[in-house]
């Protein structure tokens, strides 16, 4: 799938480990402008260094800070052009069973994963309203569907993107621009890396494929819906999860 | 140098994909001229482009007509 997406302006949030890297990776080096960001300088700086070579660029944004978001949108459009595919990945977990939630883990969640999808895809609407092309693509997480103990807060913010998604897939659909999401199972990053052995062991019982789900799994499935080859696929969201979940 | 009102009923056409001759001063996006709610919101953001001003939702929604389009831009642009 090289040089598919030459031309396109890539925005790809929570970009400097894991999942969001791999999708940078993986959108450059079809030949999209990628600019990824980072909530830290370092992270934007680490960034930058790694897509330099493919042309992309870092940049440090807050997620739940919608006036950022709005200015680095803007400027984006004046540096390198409207934005033509948005990639929601940044996202926290703040596990804790619900008796023992404090607002802060819940508001927390919401806000960054999200409130921020609400942000970014209502921020780069206009340009891709008036390209009359589009490629907005959330990253959300098989516990959006199956749910999961000590992941209230992750599970309805997940499932939020999704019924965001195809109420977004219907607003827009007319105008060229689809929107769908990729739901990971059990990806192997510094987030899941976190998990307790124990609940680690369990979770892996359940995956048809028996192992872990790499994040260039996850950047090839994103890589496909912002490709011309996904240009009837909207509303949907793609399982990519090993089989540790079927619909 | 176009008028206010011919640079207006050019956007509506561009917008709306309609005849020049459906657009009277009183014709309704909605109701004569077939838009629907996407389409209105094109429409506003497009005469605040071509007009350089910016028209705020609570504003926006009043713009049913292209008369009510016109008086606004007239309302509040400089020249």
């Amino acid at each position: 799938m090289s040089n598919t997406l030459q031309g396109d302006i890539a925005l790809v949030t929570g970009a400097s480990r894991g999942i969001g890297a791999a999708i940078a990776d993986e959108l450059a080096a079809m030949g999209a402008t990628v600019i990824g960001t980072a909530t830290s300088e370092n992270g934007a700086k680490a960034i930058d260094e790694r897509l330099t070579a493919n042309g992309g660029h870092g940049r440090v944004l807050d997620v739940t800070d919608g006036a950022a978001v709005e200015a680095l949108i803007d400027a984006i459009a004046k540096e390198f052009g409207a934005v033509s595919v948005l990639v929601n990945n940044a996202g926290i977990t703040r596990d804790q069973l619900l008796m023992r939630m404090k607002d802060e883990d819940w508001q927390a969640i919401i806000d960054t994963n999200l409130t921020s999808v609400y942000r970014t895809s209502k921020a780069v609407m206009r340009g891709m309203m008036k390209a009359k092309k589009g490629r907005i693509i959330s990253i959300a997480s098989v516990i959006g569907l199956t749910g999961n103990p000590g992941q209230a807060n992750y599970a309805a913010a997940k499932a939020g993107i999704i019924a965001f998604s195809k109420s977004l897939a219907r607003e827009i659909g007319s105008r060229g621009i689809t929107v769908n999401v990729v739901a990971p199972g059990f990806i192997d990053t510094d987030m899941t890396r976190a998990l307790p052995e124990e609940s680690k062991q369990a979770l892996l019982g359940q995956i048809a494929l028996g192992r872990l789900g790499e994040a260039s799994d996850i950047a090839k499935a994103v890589g496909f819906l912002a490709s011309p080859a996904a240009a009837y696929i909207t509303g949907e969201t793609l399982h990519v999860n090993g089989g540790m979940y079927m619909p | 140098m176009s008028t206010i009102e011919e640079r207006v009923k050019k956007i509506v056409i561009e917008q709306l994909g309609v005849k020049e001759d459906e657009v009277t001063a009183n014709a309704s996006f909605v109701d004569d001229l077939g838009a629907d709610s996407l389409d209105t919101v094109e429409l506003v953001m497009a005469l605040e482009e071509e007009f350089e001003t910016e028209i705020p939702d609570e504003e926006a929604e009043k713009i049913t007509t292209v008369q009510q389009a016109v008086d606004y831009i007239k309302a509040h642009t400089k020249d």
